[in-house]
């Protein structure tokens, strides 16, 4: 049953990320974006990280594409990009690059994850229940207490830096 | 409670300042926030006292994830001196631009916090979020005088760049969990010792290495500087070659020394090659720059790559070394930025080197003390360059790499050049045009004073500075 | 299969989305008139068309959006288990809320809200 979703799930994914890449109208690719942000979130529910989905949607899906959408409409609006590719040589690279990272992903997959004894760390139920929102609180305010702490002075970084830069003249 | 909390002492007290300053924003006066910086300073000095009153004691807070050691107590001061230089340097030179605020004292305040916790973090998840912290904080400050256009180039390129590093430095850590199933420091050594030539953990830390190549600009992760450091804010730039990249010196010895002490040979041999790169590279670009602190950003990325020879001897002689230099380095380069800081010719910074011509004639004092700091710089003794560079290369001799310290000379041979070409223009030049002249700014003297007691007290005692940083990596060498 | 109620809010949403857009193009009669042509069918004439640049402040209303959203999703794991953690899962909300609102206040007080 979660084969097949995942199957359905992965090719969604895949497709939409390509249809990200390959408009050229800013605000279509941001749709896809969504799209494809959705999927990864359902990817975290198959793998029983709960939390990670819930952050996957409420702060991907919806909170940063809000943010995309407005600066792709600060930015360009409704242009679509046109014009000969300033980046075309950058593109060749791209292909010989990414392969390279094709192989790498391909030689941690064969030396950690498809072994008679894989790696604590990517071992399936190493971290059971460990993506449940419950088991996310009690080692959040727990274990990871000082990153949670810090987390929020991070965000009050973010604050300051917003109307540090957005500052109208007068103020 | 209370005894749990010591190692955090200095990282609460500015934390606390900012939070205070913060409050003191919001009330009057609106206009002038002078006083901020004022409160800013009392916050980061004392922080910089109780890290003094720290030294020695060993402790551990929030279930090991933030560390007290020597080497951390080390780092915090070279932090704090180089932040409470920064503000002095800023009070003024804000009001001069027009561009006074009170975020700015708090969001220097925030990059500082950052900046510490990177030297007291024994955990990647709290380097990760020290390091986002200090980041964000410099991307803001970066591109505050938002009236020029340099400002926002250097603000954008800085965080898109940056941006896409920790993105490297978060995969990083997520393949070496992968690997050892932790992400705490002394655990992920323990688990690396059956992990030897491990794909997953070596392409883990090679992508970390990466991250903070970024943060301590060596080639090849050091396209940002120049544009960064030439548009920022002054202050700023000073900031950002200091105070970050101790920083990440900090956090990268961290990991090197004490986590991945197995894979020693390897990554000795892989900073060898970066260190020559980084200091051949910077040096020889330098030597085309005509604007100052263009050229100060190219020949802080030369400086990194002598760091890293530092670095690549290893040993309490190399590391310890290491340690010397940045504090040389901090004092050194805020005192070159300051002294550019302080100069205007009309209404605008004296940044170009046709600006220094003929500056010996006119203000004396400031041009020595601007010469003073390019020769340590070049390391000439009896400034504190020369002891620092004569430390970090002897410790690689020491340890049999005769030809990085080979190199590493030849290259300070080159560096003189550019140096000591600011030194000919300001003492043998005629001057034209509008005349440069040094703003009037108490906080501005003092800091350069503060730093130039720097370059000479470690330039001729140097000895017990490097026995306090030889003890300070004790620590990570155990 | 504890998410089958997830999939069937996601299967209701897809139902009453879907039938708002078909049922209208199934049953509504359709008479294109000058007016309903217009980008705007009621309100004011439009005086230009959308293009240019938007005022920041639209980015600056959405990044305080994201900054407590955040904010808001990390209380989620505290608040299923509030009762196990304590107090000191308490104090360490209250420090954290506590930085939050600290850079609320300023936000406010600084007038990051006001729109003009």
């Amino acid at each position: 049953m979660s084969g097949v979703v995942f199957f359905l799930v992965a090719i969604l994914a895949v497709a939409s990320a390509l249809g990200l890449v390959l408009r050229r109208n800013p605000i279509h690719g941001a749709l896809f974006l969504v799209v494809n942000l959705g999927c990864v979130a359902v990817m975290y529910l198959l793998l029983g990280a709960e939390f990670l989905a819930l952050a996957q949607v409420i702060i991907y899906a919806g909170a940063i594409m809000v943010l995309f959408v407005f600066a792709i409409m600060v930015l360009i609006p409704g242009k679509e990009e046109t014009g000969p590719d300033p980046l075309r040589l950058q593109r060749l690279l791209a292909l010989p690059l990414g392969a390279l990272l094709l192989v790498e992903i391909a030689l941690i997959l064969q030396s950690s994850v498809f072994t008679a004894a894989p790696h604590p760390g990517v071992q399936p139920g190493y971290a059971a229940g460990a993506g449940g929102i419950q088991s996310v609180g009690r080692l959040l305010l727990r274990d990871y207490l000082l990153p949670f702490e810090v987390t929020s002075v991070l965000l009050l970084a973010a604050l300051v830096g917003v109307l540090a830069l957005a500052k109208r003249k007068a103020g | 409670m209370s005894a749990a909390l010591v190692p955090l002492a200095p990282l609460l007290l500015v934390a606390a300042t900012a939070g205070l300053l913060i409050v003191l924003d919001l009330l009057p006066p609106r206009e002038g926030k002078g006083h901020l910086g004022v409160v800013a300073l009392a916050g980061v000095v004392a922080a910089l006292a109780g890290a003094l009153t720290l030294w020695g004691r060993e402790g551990r807070a929030f279930g090991g994830m933030l560390l007290l050691d020597n080497f951390a107590v080390f780092l915090d001061v070279v932090i704090c001196y180089a932040a409470a230089l920064v503000l002095l340097l800023s009070m003024d030179y804000l009001r001069r631009n027009g561009m006074e605020s009170g975020e700015y004292y708090i969001l220097v305040l925030l990059a500082t916090l950052g900046m510490m916790l990177m030297a007291q973090a024994a955990d990647l998840i709290v380097i990760f979020l020290a390091l986002e912290l200090m980041s964000l904080s410099l991307y803001v400050l970066a591109g505050l005088f938002r009236g020029r256009l340099t400002s926002a180039e250097s603000s954008m390129k800085y965080f898109l760049l940056g941006a896409f590093a920790t993105g490297f430095f978060v995969y990083g850590i997520a393949l070496i969990y992968g690997a050892t199933g932790t992400t705490a420091l002394d655990r992920i050594a323990a688990a690396s010792g059956g992990l030897q030539r491990d794909p997953l953990l070596l392409i883990g830390f090679g992508l970390l290495l990466v991250g903070f190549g970024f943060k301590i600009s060596s080639v090849p992760f050091h396209m940002w500087v120049p544009d960064v450091y030439e548009g920022a804010p002054t202050s700023v730039t000073a900031l950002i070659a200091t105070g970050s990249k101790a920083a990440g010196f900090a956090a990268l010895l961290r990991v090197l020394f004490s986590t991945f002490k197995v894979a020693q040979p390897d990554w000795a041999l892989l900073l060898w090659v970066v260190a020559v790169l980084t200091m051949t590279l910077g040096n020889v670009i330098a030597i085309a720059q005509s604007n100052l602190k263009r050229m100060l950003a190219y020949s802080s990325i030369a400086h990194v790559g002598y760091m890293l020879v530092g670095v690549v001897a290893g040993g309490a002689l190399g590391a310890g070394g290491v340690l010397f230099y940045l504090l040389m380095y901090t004092f050194t380069t805020v005192g070159a930025f300051g002294a550019i800081l302080l100069l205007e010719r009309g209404r605008q910074e004296a940044v170009e080197l046709d600006d220094y011509a003929g500056l010996a004639a006119r203000h004396p004092l400031l041009a020595l003390t601007l010469a003073l700091f390019l020769l340590s710089l070049v390391g000439m003794p009896p400034t504190a360059g020369f002891a620092g560079k004569f430390y970090v290369f002897g410790a690689a001799i020491r340890s049999g790499y005769i030809w990085l310290a080979v190199i590493a000379v030849l290259n300070s041979a080159v560096a003189a050049y550019y140096y000591l070409r600011v030194v000919v223009y300001m003492y043998m030049r005629e001057a034209e045009g509008v005349p440069t002249r040094p703003a009037p700014s108490f906080a501005g003297r003092l800091a350069l004073g503060v730093a130039l007691w720097g370059v000479f007290q470690l330039g001729l005692m140097p000895a017990p500075v490097l026995d306090l940083a030889q003890a300070a990596v004790a620590p990570l060498l155990r | 299969m504890e998410y089958v109620t997830i999939l069937m809010v996601f299967g209701i949403a897809l139902l009453v989305g879907g039938a708002m857009i078909g049922l209208p193009t199934l049953l509504a009669p359709r008479r294109a008139t000058a007016v309903k042509a217009e980008p705007f069918e009621c309100g004011k004439d439009l005086l230009a068309l959308p293009e240019g640049r938007f005022a920041i402040k639209f980015s600056t209303v959405a990044i305080f959006f994201i900054i407590f959203d955040i904010e808001v999703m990390l209380i989620f794991p505290w608040a299923v288990q509030v009762r196990p953690l304590g107090w000191p899962g308490y104090l360490a909300m209250l420090v954290f809320l506590g930085i939050l609102m600290l850079g609320f206040l300023y936000m406010w007080k600084k007038g990051g809200l006001e729109w003009d």
